[in-house]
C-alpha cells in the first residue's frame, strides 16, 4: 500500500479512530506529505514513502539534506509540523511522549554516534531498553537471569562479550557503534533504524558494520531503514545476504527485490527506486550519490 | 517591533514548562532512587569542603571587619550576635548557594549538555524513559535536599570562624560569645535561612537542567549552557534574595 491508497480522510483522524489494518498488509513504515522546519529551514519537505514488513530501505543524501531528521521523526523523537506519520499502522503524529513508548518499544535504533550512556557500563548500556521500556516491563518483566543471557546474547552477536565491564569511553569508535546496534537489537524488535551507521569509520571496520546489520537483517527478516551518505553500504544492503549455515556474507539476487533507495536534498525525497533506478538516474545530484566511492 | 522580546518569552515558557514537568515528576513513577543518592553525594558531599572552608572563612573576616567598627563603640562583646545574624540571614545562604551554582549548576548543564550533544538524551527518550523523569527530577530533589544542609553547615563553620578570631584576638570568653550568638537568634532568622538555600537550590538544579536540556551546537553549545547556568543561576539568587528580604526584614 502507497501512501496515495489510503482510505480517503484516515489522514485527518486521531490514532484512537483509525482502523487497524491487518498485519500482513500493514506497512511497517509510512510517512504521508510529512513537513518539519525550524524556522526558515525545511528539515523535511513534503516527504512520503512507505516500507512493508521485511523491507529495507537505504536513505541517501548529503550532510544537512534531512537524513537523521527523517529517522527521528518516524519514532516520534521530534514532531513534524505537518502530515502523517505511521508505524505497524499505528498514528505517530499528535501522540503524547509517554503515548510512543510502546510503539518506540518495537523499534530499534542505532544513534550517530552510538548514542552510548557514558555513565553506565556496556552490559547495563545493553540492558536499558529491556529494563526501562514500558511495554516489555507490561508484557513480560524479564527476570535478572534472562536480562543477563539476552545481554550477553546481544553482545556475542557484535562479536563484544568480553566488554561487559567496560564503560563505552574504553572501546574504540566501530566498537561502541557494535555495542549502539547490540542495544538495538536486544528486544528484537521488528524495525531497526541505522542513522549513518559507518561515518567515520575505516572501510574494514564499516565493512564489518554492515555485515551486523545485514546478519539483523537476514536473521529475523527486520524491517531496516539505512540513513548513509555511502553508496557502498547500500549496495552491500541490496545484493548480499547472511547465510545462517556458514556464518557468512554471500551474494543473493533476492536482497534486490526487498531493497529500494531513497536520495534526499534539502529536505526533500527526490529519488526512490531500486538499485538499478538509481543507476540509471539522470539526475546530477542523485549520480553522485549512485557510484561506487561516492561519498 | 517586539520581536527583540520573542526568544526571552520562548526562554522562560521552556523554562517553565521544564519546572513544571520536573515538579509533576516528583509525584509520579517510576521514581529513580539511585539517581537522588547519586546526585546527593556529588552536590552535598562534593561541595562540603569547599562550602565549610568559605563558611568558615566568612565568619573569620566578618567578625575581624565588624570588630573595628563595634571596638568605636566599645561593643565588640556584641561580636557574636552580628557574625550571627549576618550569617543566618543571609551571607550562610547566599555564599553556599553561590558556590553550589558555580560547582553544581555548571556540572549539570555540562553533563546534560554533553548527553544533549551526544544524542543519549534522544537515546534515552527512544528507549522508553522520560529525560525530565530520570534526568532532571533526581538533581531538583538532591539539590533541595542537600543546599539547605550545606548552608546549616556553612553557618555553623562561620560562626566557629567569627569564635576563632572573638577568642584569640578580641578577649572575648567562649561562653559570652556563644551565648550572644544563640540567644540573637529569632524563628524568623532560622525560617528564611532555610528557606532562601531551599529555593535557591530549585533555581540551581532547574536553570542547570533547563540549560543542559537545550544545548545545541556541538562543544562549543556545551560551554554555552555551562556559561549561562552559572550566570543565569547566580543572579536569580541576587534577585531572589532581595526580594525575599524585604518581606522577613517586615516580621
Amino acid at each position: 500500500m502507497t501512501p496515495n491508497e489510503l482510505p480517503a480522510g484516515s489522514a485527518a483522524f486521531p490514532a484512537a479512530v483509525i482502523p487497524r489494518l491487518p498485519a500482513e498488509s500493514t506497512p511497517t513504515v509510512q510517512f504521508q506529505d510529512v513537513c518539519l522546519s525550524f524556522g526558515e529551514v525545511h528539515a523535511l519537505d513534503h516527504v512520503s514513502f512507505s516500507m512493508n514488513p521485511g523491507e529495507t530501505r537505504v536513505v541517501l543524501g548529503a550532510a544537512g539534506s534531512g537524513k537523521t531528521m527523517l529517522l527521528k521523526t518516524a519514532v516520534g523523537l521530534v514532531m513534524p509540523n505537518s502530515g502523517h506519520i505511521r508505524l505497524f499502522g499505528e498514528e505517530v503524529t499528535g501522540r503524547k511522549e509517554a503515548q510512543l513508548f510502546d510503539l518506540r518499544a518495537r523499534v530499534g535504533i542505532l544513534f550517530q554516534e552510538g548514542g552510548l550512556f557514558d555513565s553506565l557500563i556496556i552490559a547495563e548500556n545493553v540492558a536499558y531498553p529491556l529494563l526501562n521500556q514500558h511495554a516489555i516491563e507490561q508484557s513480560h518483566a524479564p527476570s535478572e537471569a534472562e536480562v543477563k543471557q539476552r545481554v550477553r546474547e546481544a553482545l556475542r552477536f557484535v562479536e563484544l562479550e568480553h566488554t561487559l565491564d567496560k564503560f563505552p569511553s574504553e572501546l574504540s569508535g566501530g566498537m561502541r557503534r557494535r555495542v549502539g546496534i547490540a542495544r538495538a537489537v536486544v528486544t528484537a524488535p521488528a524495525l531497526v533504524l541505522y542513522d549513518s551507521p559507518t561515518a567515520g569509520l575505516d572501510p574494514i571496520t564499516a565493512n564489518t558494520i554492515i555485515a551486523l546489520i545485514l546478519k539483523e537483517r537476514d536473521l529475523r527478516n527486520t524491517a531496516t531503514i539505512m540513513v548513509t551518505h555511502r553508496y557502498q553500504d547500500g549496495h552491500l544492503m541490496a545484493n548480499f545476504r547472511y547465510n545462517p549455515s556458514s556464518g557468512e556474507i554471500e551474494p543473493a539476487a533476492s536482497s534486490q527485490k526487498t531493497t529500494r533507495f531513497l536520495v534526499m536534498r534539502e529536505g526533500r525525497v527526490i529519488f526512490e527506486g531500486s538499485q538499478p533506478e538509481l543507476l540509471a538516474s539522470t539526475d546530477p545530484y542523485v549520480q553522485k550519490f549512485a557510484r561506487p566511492g561516492s561519498a | 517591533m517586539l520581536d527583540f522580546l520573542k526568544r526571552p518569552v520562548e526562554t522562560f515558557q521552556e523554562f517553565v514548562l521544564l519546572s513544571g514537568r520536573a515538579f509533576r515528576n516528583i509525584f509520579r513513577s517510576p521514581h529513580y532512587a539511585d539517581d537522588i543518592l547519586l546526585q546527593m553525594d556529588i552536590i552535598g558531599a562534593g561541595s562540603l569542603f569547599i562550602v565549610s572552608l568559605i563558611g568558615f572563612f566568612s565568619g573569620v573576616v566578618m567578625a575581624l571587619q565588624m570588630s573595628r567598627a563595634l571596638a568605636t563603640y566599645g561593643a565588640q562583646g556584641k561580636i557574636g550576635e552580628i557574625v550571627s545574624i549576618t550569617l543566618v540571614r543571609e551571607l550562610g545562604p547566599v555564599l553556599a548557594s553561590l558556590l553550589v551554582a558555580g560547582r553544581n549548576a555548571s556540572g549539570i548543564a555540562s553533563e546534560l549538555g554533553s548527553m544533549r550533544v551526544t544524542e543519549q538524551i534522544d537515546a534515552m527518550r527512544a528507549l522508553g524513559t522520560d529525560p525530565i523523569q530520570k534526568l532532571v527530577t533526581p538533581r531538583l530533589i538532591a539539590t533541595a535536599v542537600v543546599l539547605p544542609l550545606l548552608t546549616i553547615i556553612a553557618d555553623f563553620l562561620g560562626l566557629v570562624g567569627g569564635y576563632f578570631i572573638a577568642a584569640t584576638m578580641l578577649d572575648i570568653t567562649r561562653s559570652q560569645y556563644w551565648s550572644s550568638a544563640w540567644q540573637v537568634l529569632e524563628y524568623n532568622d532560622l525560617t528564611q535561612g532555610l528557606i532562601k538555600p531551599f529555593l535557591f537550590a530549585i533555581v540551581i538544579a532547574l536553570v542547570g537542567c533547563y540549560y543542559g536540556m537545550h544545548t545545541s551546537g556541538g562543544t562549543q553549545g556545551v560551554g554555552r549552557a555551562t556559561t549561562k547556568a552559572v550566570v543565569v543561576s547566580s543572579v536569580w539568587i541576587f534577585v531572589i534574595t532581595s526580594m525575599l528580604d524585604p518581606l522577613f526584614v517586615n516580621l
